[in-house]
């Protein structure tokens, strides 16, 4: 079975500098992937790559399609929902108002009532400031916030930009749960890029190790993980 | 008593047509932080275009749907046509385009239609109301009741519906709107077409007033200025509700003021817009915005 996503030399630049060098990844269906790396490492830009955010080249296959070069909003109405950097509140507007935006692009509507109430059930402090302004949420409440919005849109992947991004230990532990959870439950499968290597390397089944724009590494999260240059470099140990 | 009573409906009236312009003024400021200048010329070319197909023999009602219609199409495609090349340009030069828009619509009018006043008719009937010794004009209270019905369906589309949460959305953060899927260029012009559709509606409610030509709405543009500032660019609500404020103060300025009267009243718009911008810059509803530097 191909995986779901699958990227082929993928390149981006950003002006002149190119910041991503014949990457080569890949999801599985159902799977966890974590892409790893310092700042600066592409990290971000590969999620917006994924995405239709910044001009690319090579092959970026969704399903066995090829999705290079199509509009983000095109790209939200094949299941692809992107949590991305920054969280990307809509500070204005009410903690529902956000969540009902992440159906917009949904094909059925009927059942966005019931997907609120589950989504409710994952993130019960949602439920309890659904009438607050977005603006108004903890920073690590907006980034469940942003998890929601993706997931409602009823995604076949998702993809979460630095989850972990200024939040403290136990709210981070909490939200890479939930993400666990979402992803046995609902069988989505998730692309997560991350700083925070043994975090991700717990959750995630595969992983691949990006330095200035390039993979230098990529296996089974065990492997990854025991690798001596990565423990040294990104685990601290 | 009974002339205050009237001043104030009448104030109101004018006020709400104001409050309409305004808002139209504020739903594109928010959307793409642009004051559109040509809004009120879009205004009078909108209200000429109803005035010519009544003078087809189409009646009213008629004339005022065709009109909203045309108004709506009209400026969507100006902002895709036109608004959509420069967005990415200075605001200076967005708003030059504003500007040339305006001079253009004005002359484009003037060169079609003459710069001949010319009556307007109200669809409202012409016998006073009386209530008690107070008497109301019927147009004043029609007018009035027009602007409260428009802006009680705006209300709604933009609270209730997914196509106005979503406008909502791709004006505060075009950037998100993306990805939950929101084709954020579309919002955008779907905005200018509401815009001119109030706009159209304001002109056709204050053409029986002020007679129908060219240069009719460039006063109306200036207390939709006031009426914005005062209530704050950056809140809809607060915008009309500054319109009905504007429209009020005017006129009781108007009657009690003597040296007022009627031809200082324009300037009270510019005083009230001074005072504003010297007490309350953000206005009495509008949040202050802070930009990084």
């Amino acid at each position: 079975m191909p995986p779901l996503l699958e990227a082929l030399g993928l390149e981006a630049r950003y002006g002149w500098t190119k910041v991503l060098h014949d990457l080569r990844f890949s999801v599985e269906e159902g799977g966890i992937t974590t892409i790893l790396g310092a700042n600066g490492a592409g990290k971000t830009t590969t999620l917006r790559a994924v995405c239709g955010m910044v001009k690319t080249a090579g092959e970026i296959r969704f399903d066995g399609r090829r999705i290079d070069g199509k509009a983000t909003e095109d790209l939200v109405r094949l299941g692809i929902a992107h949590a991305p950097e920054g969280r990307g509140t809509f500070v204005g507007l009410t903690v529902e108002e956000n969540l009902r935006l992440g159906a917009y692009a949904r094909k059925t509507k009927a059942s966005i009532a019931d997907d609120l109430d589950r989504i409710y059930q994952y993130f019960p402090v949602l439920l309890e400031r659904r009438r607050q302004l977005g603006g108004t949420l903890s920073g690590g409440e907006q980034q469940m916030l942003a998890i929601a919005r993706a997931l409602i849109l009823r995604p076949r992947l998702l993809l979460l930009d630095e989850p972990s991004l200024g939040l403290a230990p136990l709210v981070v532990r909490e939200i890479f749960r939930i993400v666990r959870t979402i992803n046995k439950e609902q069988g989505v499968s998730v692309l997560l890029v991350e700083q925070n290597a043994s975090m991700a390397l717990r959750l995630a089944d595969h992983a691949y190790l990006l330095e200035t724009g390039h993979v230098v590494m990529s296996g089974p999260s065990t492997e990854v993980g025991k690798d001596d240059s990565v423990r040294r470099a990104y685990l601290g140990y | 008593m009974e002339i205050f009573l009237q001043q104030v409906v009448s104030g109101l009236a004018t006020g709400g047509i104001y409050g309409s312009l305004a808002l139209s003024l504020v739903m594109i400021y928010q959307a793409t932080d642009v004051v559109n200048f040509a809004q009120g010329e879009m205004a009078m070319f909108s209200t000429y275009l109803a005035w010519s197909l009544m003078n087809h023999g189409l009646s009213y009602w008629l004339a005022f749907a065709l009109t909203v219609t045309v108004a709506f199409v009209g400026g969507l495609a100006i902002q895709r046509l036109i608004m959509r090349p420069v967005e990415n340009a200075p605001i200076l030069t967005i708003v030059i385009v504003t500007l040339g828009l305006l001079v253009i619509f004005n002359s484009v009018a003037g060169w079609i239609y003459s710069y001949i006043i010319q009556p307007f008719p109200s669809p409202f009937p012409t016998t006073a109301i009386r209530v008690g010794s107070v008497v109301f004009g019927p147009h004043d209270l029609g007018a009035i009741g027009v602007t409260l019905v428009l802006l009680i369906l705006l209300y709604v589309f933009f609270r209730f519906t997914s196509l106005g949460l979503a406008m909502r959305a791709a004006a505060q953060n075009p950037a998100s709107s993306r990805l939950v899927g929101i084709r954020v260029g579309w919002m955008l012009a779907l905005g200018w077409g509401l815009a001119a559709l109030v706009g159209a509606v304001a002109g056709m409610m204050v053409a029986p007033v002020i007679f129908l030509e060219p240069n009719m709405m460039s006063g109306i543009l200036i207390y939709a200025f006031a009426s914005a500032t005062l209530g704050g660019f950056t809140s809809p609500g607060g915008a009309v509700l500054g319109g009905f404020l504007v429209g009020v103060i005017e006129n009781l300025a108007g009657t009690y003021i003597s040296f007022i009267g009627t031809d200082l009243k324009l300037t009270v718009a510019l005083v009230l817009i001074i005072l504003v911008l010297l007490v309350k810059p953000s206005g009495l509803f509008g949040r202050a915005v802070v930009r990084p530097v």
